[in-house]
């Protein structure tokens, strides 16, 4: 596999806070690369870095091969980028922004072809209407077409889902999915929902605070049987006390919201089920948890910054 | 480099705000129009009053050249307000928008966008000039007529040939010009400052108004930096209708009595404009996109 993103020792600073922190990390060619943190890990500076938005205070990147500050024309030719909302001209039609967006990407697109793009996220139909009679999704439909329409080999979206509904969502998804598989691009995707990373990237970065926690194939990250439970029962407070007084002392994690939570291989689940049972204690909940910050907590135990998963 | 100007001034003039300065332009000059035309009479009596006694007016005072010289005087206090709302928009407005940082993920030097932004303004400018000149001038000489331009100053009056007029605007109109392109290029530089419209726009006009009041009072301490305010040389158009006199006190026609000081406010708002304009494209090649 040879490397289309190589970004090697990134830092940026901005006055006394450090938004980036050493970070480095490569995209293969075909990858759908899920860029993962919470809000201001830092995915949205890296991002705007990779596309000369924000110049770095230290580090390199390199795409295609190519330094990206010696070579940026070249370069985002063969970018497409949604970077965050995709705001375009809203007193533009859709057909008009695209063809306007289109001639600053270096192509002279015919009407078939923007008619394509806009057939392919669903607004043919809504071509000549302005953008500000648009709806969140239809925007972010269009910002994607937008990112497409000039054929580029790496596409950028930083956190496409944001405010679409579940069916926006599910569209946005499916779209990604797409485009990787049936037109072989190699897409960055950034998101704050672990969820819906996981569902669509082969692989991915965790970054928090700036720094690299984790990076590496989804299947490998994915694989791990430590899993975060949430337990509720008829007396937490009994339950934690004998949690405490038990062998699963080492796996409980600090109580949130209330609720008790534990790290187990998923196997042991029923018997911490039974353990509970046994000591009279009934048990309302016992389920996994999957967010972003959950796994967090899961990767940072006992680990410093960077780690590298592989399969 | 044309690409960009040519989408650039697509966008402007797509905006419905763009055509509020030109309505507001033509609905100025009508209402001068009209007031001139129906109590024009009475406007000029009380213009001449002082004068009256001392000579007879053999002609038509209220011409069209005349007309022409009330507008400029009224409507070139008022104009940067419309150019700062478009000029002072030219950045802020799209970061606001949330479209400069698409626009920069473009395959484009920011030198060039950020150029052609600077140029599509100043064509707007120009274009609201041009709109002025055929209302203020054209229209007007139409509906009033010409004759010779009378111009009443505080204790003089100038009296301009018919034949020696029709320069002296072209002149007047491209001395405006520079200044009008001063102030959009403050607009397009302040623009750069800002993620919303709204301040560059009301920052141009409180730098306007108060570099214009200390242009025009006379208190030594300001003395000093009255020649380096743009606002001071904004209003030397007017120069183009002073002319020089022969030893017989005749005007000598196409002749202008004080030509250096149009060349010395030229100089000093091409200096402005340069300063405004590259200090703009300068930062801007350099700035983060964070809106």
């Amino acid at each position: 596999m040879s490397s289309i993103v190589k970004v090697n020792f990134l830092t940026k600073q901005f006055n006394q806070f450090t938004a980036v922190n050493d970070l480095s990390f490569s995209v293969e060619k075909g990858d759908v690369y899920g860029f993962l943190g919470q809000n201001g890990a830092g995915k949205s500076t890296t991002i705007r870095m990779m596309l000369t938005l924000i110049t770095p205070t230290n580090g390199q990147i390199e795409i295609f091969g190519y330094d990206l500050y010696k070579h940026r024309r070249d370069i985002l030719q063969q970018i497409g980028a949604v970077i965050e909302k995709p705001d375009v001209y809203k007193y533009l039609s859709a057909y008009d922004n695209l063809q306007l967006f289109a001639r600053l990407s270096g192509v002279k697109p015919t009407r078939q072809i923007i008619m394509d793009q806009l057939e392919m996220v669903g607004l043919a139909d809504r071509a000549n209407d302005t953008v500000k009679t648009f709806s969140q999704g239809m925007k972010q439909r269009l910002g994607i077409a937008i990112a497409l329409v000039h054929n580029p080999s790496l596409i950028m979206l930083d956190e496409p889902t944001n405010g679409l509904d579940p069916q926006g969502i599910a569209d946005i998804r499916n779209l990604i999915l797409q485009l990787s598989r049936d037109r072989k691009k190699t897409v960055i995707v950034s998101s704050h929902l672990l969820n819906e990373i996981e569902q669509i990237a082969t692989r991915i970065l965790i970054i928090d605070k700036g720094h690299k926690l984790v990076e590496g194939t989804a299947a490998a990250l994915f694989d791990t049987t430590q899993t975060i439970v949430q337990i509720d029962t008829t007396n937490n407070e009994q339950a934690v006390q004998q949690l405490e007084l038990s062998s699963w002392k080492t796996n409980l994690k600090p109580m949130r919201d209330g609720h008790i939570l534990i790290q187990l291989d998923q196997q042991d689940i029923p018997h911490l089920n039974q353990f509970l049972v046994n000591h009279q204690i009934g048990v309302l909940s016992l389920q996994p948890r999957h967010s972003l910050e959950d796994y967090f907590l899961q990767i940072t135990a006992g680990k410093q910054h960077v780690g590298t998963f592989t399969n | 480099m044309w690409v960009h100007l040519r989408i650039e001034l697509y966008k402007i003039f797509r905006k419905p705000r763009t055509y509020l300065a030109f309505a507001a332009i033509t609905a100025l000059i009508v209402i001068i129009q009209i007031g001139l035309y129906v109590d024009g009479k009475e406007y000029t009596e009380f213009v001449m009053a002082d004068f009256a006694n001392s000579f007879a007016v053999d002609g038509k005072i209220l011409n069209g050249y005349f007309i022409c010289y009330v507008i400029l005087q009224l409507l070139l206090i008022h104009v940067p307000l419309l150019i700062a709302l478009i000029a002072a928009d030219m950045i802020s407005g799209e970061a606001n928008m949330g479209t400069l940082r698409l626009l920069l993920t473009k395959p484009q030097s920011r030198t060039a966008i950020v150029t052609a932004k600077f140029l599509a303004s100043v064509i707007y400018t120009l274009l609201l000039l041009v709109w002025i000149a055929i209302l203020g001038l054209f229209v007007s000489t139409m509906i009033f007529g010409t004759d010779d331009l009378f111009i009443m100053k505080s204790s003089y009056v100038v009296i301009v040939k018919e034949s020696d007029v029709f320069w002296r605007y072209t002149g007047a109109f491209c001395f405006a010009a520079l200044a009008m392109i001063t102030v959009a290029s403050l607009g397009f530089f302040l623009s750069f400052f800002a993620e919303n419209s709204i301040g560059p726009i009301v920052a141009t006009m409180s730098v306007i108004i108060v570099c214009t009041i200390l242009s025009t009072m006379n208190i030594p301490i300001f003395n000093v930096i009255k020649p380096y305010l743009f606002t001071t040389h904004m209003i030397t158009w007017k120069e183009f209708f002073d002319f020089k006199v022969n030893d017989a006190n005749e005007a000598i026609v196409g002749s202008i009595q004080y030509p250096e000081r149009i060349i010395h406010s030229s100089i000093v708002l091409l200096i402005h404009i340069l300063g405004f304009a590259g200090g703009a494209i300068l930062l801007f090649r350099k700035k983060d996109i964070l809106s």
